[in-house]
């Protein structure tokens, strides 16, 4: 095991967004942590025995019982008056946090655990072959959600998670995108800092899921914020205390990067939608740089 | 001490023995008075240990999981749904070779809803890689969680177990019982140390992905150790003896069996009405006994077999059953004994007590009166015809 937290060598596809989210995370947290990680990508390509990518401890049960995993781990460490020496991070996809893991992420939220949640967002079940989860973006083209004569793609807009885990009054939620590298570590550093539970929602581009080039996979993110589709927002007890302002741009801009939303390009109606959703964040939480 | 004891209560005390450092649990009849105690417990400082409430049974297996990986004895009791619910946790905490002990107060499983006693719940997850042993009494079930953490935690087997108890009967039952003093409990439990566990100065990977190349020795080696556990079992249990006075075999008990030429195979409390039962009918003259099945998994087919070879007619009263086809712990006794030169000459199997209808003495007699030359398969006991006559008109 080399000297990195997260090493390479692992099966990630290339242009990876939640590899190398998972790098920069637990970079920022240092080797003093233990990560529960829920079913998914990053289980699949990091840990194929007798190999791992891990060089901290890391255990993983099922695809929806990480946050309660980590309750029970973080509850040994205070048994054992180990805590305060040791981060413990949950970590899940979208589907595994906003879907089929929401319920215990909710338990683990509501008990007020010692735990930084990481959910890497990528947007769909990519582990399975793209299917829809409640993360999924309004019209998008996934395996589950295909448009066709009767459907435009994805039916809904993405689940509020970071709202949902606002509403638990936990001390620090957070979303950060691998193209902010910064941004995501310091969002760690802080998160860890405070005791209690904590969310962190990153966006991680799918290049394989999104149709888009192993190599635009930080620009496609950053366009996704610059658009106003995924506000990059921190909340500390409760208060909005940091957005990242943005000089709007056009939703297609970032649309039109990826295979997903091909199927609404010569399809004005459809994108004005998309737009609005991206309008409406911009207003709800002030994305807006000033000057503009 | 000689104690009156409910037995939930008898077991939180027991447990409070054992000391697990983490304890999670999700209300459920009938294990509820299990849970109850331990948190008062917990609450009053008798016991030092982290008392995690849960959203679900789904998470209270899972929080267990996360203790006893991250090195600290952990402790969890649920029944019937609560069981089913946590069944994907079940599995993956034997596959993980996590020792736990689980308390199952046994409960029928829905629908139609009924929070009353039978074994549908554990017996549907016999096969999940977990040591279960059933109580036939309160006393059995202290001293089965005491025994348990010793055979899970035990290098050879790092495997859970599941001690089950059936609900009401022995969970809200009183009767005396001696409970252990901690000096013994002590004595016999050292502290829990993992073979391995999420340390951070020792990083390792647990339930890493698994391909073709490897899975399968991952399963023979967890059915490797339940064929250990048939000798490590009555080792510890011996050892369990030894300390605590009470003798136990762990995986069969034998009762008035040595000229019986009609026997009974049953498990948990209902042995003790069958133990009623052939004493009276002992006193008639009559040859009947009794064959407790303690440990379900492993199964002891070997000591069955030679604790039957010579009886005529077995009868197997069964407080489960696997719908659609023969009855779950007849078929294992039966398959045990084909092939076998020397055998009972009539395996009757017999359904009894199901969603906590009592099985009485006379229920007992009856499946006595019924163990005849003619074998029969899934017979129910006590059945009312009245109940299932259907008009779709």
């Amino acid at each position: 095991m080399s000297d990195m937290h997260f090493n390479s060598g692992h099966t990630a596809c290339s242009g990876c967004g939640q590899s190398l989210g998972a790098r920069l995370v637990l970079e920022a947290a240092g080797k003093n942590t233990i990560i529960a990680n829920n079913t998914g990508c990053l289980e699949v390509f990091s840990t194929k025995y007798p190999q791992s990518s891990w060089g901290v401890p890391w255990i993983h049960s099922l695809f929806e019982n990480a946050a309660a995993v980590a309750s029970g781990i973080e509850s040994a460490l205070k048994y054992l008056g180990k805590k305060d020496s040791v981060n413990v991070i949950a970590q899940a996809g979208d589907g595994g946090t906003a879907d089929i893991g929401l319920q215990a992420l909710s338990g683990m939220l509501e008990r007020g655990h010692d735990i930084l949640y990481v959910c890497y967002d990528n947007e769909a079940y990519m582990n399975t072959g793209i299917q829809r989860s409640g993360l999924t973006p309004f019209d998008s083209n996934t395996t589950t959600s295909p448009p066709g004569s009767h459907s435009m793609g994805n039916i809904r807009p993405k689940k509020p998670m970071p709202e949902i885990a606002l509403a638990h009054g936990i001390p620090y939620v957070a979303t950060a995108s691998v193209a902010f590298v910064k941004d995501l570590q310091r969002k760690v550093k802080k998160a860890i800092s405070i005791k209690g539970p904590k969310y962190i929602q990153i966006h991680v581009p799918c290049p394989l899921g999104w149709r888009h080039q192993p190599n635009l996979t930080v620009p496609v993110s950053r366009a996704a914020i610059e658009c106003g589709l995924y506000p990059i927002i921190e909340y500390e007890f409760g208060k909005l205390i940091a957005v990242q302002r943005i000089r709007q741009k056009p939703v297609e801009e970032y649309l039109k990067l990826q295979g997903r939303f091909k199927h609404l390009m010569k399809n004005p109606d459809e994108i004005k939608k998309i737009q609005d959703i991206a309008d409406n964040n911009i207003e709800k939480y002030g994305l807006r740089l000033e000057s503009q | 001490m000689k104690q009156f004891f409910e037995g939930s209560h008898a077991v939180a005390e027991t447990i409070r023995l054992c000391k697990p450092g983490v304890i999670s649990a999700y209300p459920i009849t009938p294990q509820t008075h299990i849970v109850e105690d331990l948190a008062k417990i917990v609450a009053d400082g008798r016991l030092n240990s982290q008392f995690v409430n849960v959203e679900s049974e789904h998470s209270a297996a899972s929080v267990v999981l996360g203790g006893v990986a991250a090195g600290v004895r952990s402790y969890t009791a649920t029944s019937s749904q609560g069981l089913l619910l946590m069944a994907e946790v079940i599995f993956n905490i034997a596959g993980m070779r996590l020792p736990l002990v689980l308390t199952c107060a046994n409960r029928s499983v829905s629908a139609p809803i009924n929070i009353w006693n039978d074994q549908q719940d554990s017996v549907s997850l016999r096969d999940a890689g977990w040591i279960q042993l059933y109580a036939e009494n309160i006393q059995e079930a202290v001293d089965f969680h005491i025994i348990g953490y010793r055979i899970a935690e035990d290098k050879s087997m790092m495997l859970p177990v599941m001690v089950c108890m059936d609900g009401f009967i022995l969970t809200h039952g009183i009767e005396t019982v001696d409970m252990p003093t901690q000096e013994q409990v002590d004595k016999f439990l050292p502290p829990y140390k993992a073979l391995y566990k999420l340390d951070v100065d020792d990083p390792v990977t647990l339930g890493a992905l698994v391909d073709p190349e490897s899975y399968m020795e991952t399963r023979f080696a967890i059915h490797k150790t339940h064929e250990e556990a048939l000798s490590l079992i009555p080792k510890i249990a011996a050892d369990f003896s030894k300390s605590f006075g009470r003798t136990y075999n762990g995986l069969i008990e034998k009762y008035r069996l040595d000229d019986a030429d009609r026997v009974i195979v049953a498990m948990g409390s209902v042995c003790g009405t069958i133990k009623d039962v052939i004493d009276e009918l002992r006193s008639k003259g009559k040859k009947v006994g009794l064959l407790k099945v303690t440990s379900y998994r492993p199964f002891p087919a070997a000591a069955i077999c030679d604790a039957l070879k010579d009886v005529s007619k077995v009868a197997v009263l069964e407080k489960a059953l696997s719908l659609g086809a023969l009855m779950p712990l007849a078929t294992e006794i039966k398959s045990a004994f084909f092939g076998r030169k020397k055998s009972p000459k009539v395996i009757s199997s017999f359904v009894a007590g199901l969603g906590g209808r009592d099985i009485t003495k006379q229920s007992v007699k009856d499946v006595f009166r019924l163990l005849t030359a003619k074998e029969l398969d899934g017979e129910f006991i006590d059945l009312k015809p009245e109940l299932l006559k259907e008009n779709y008109e």
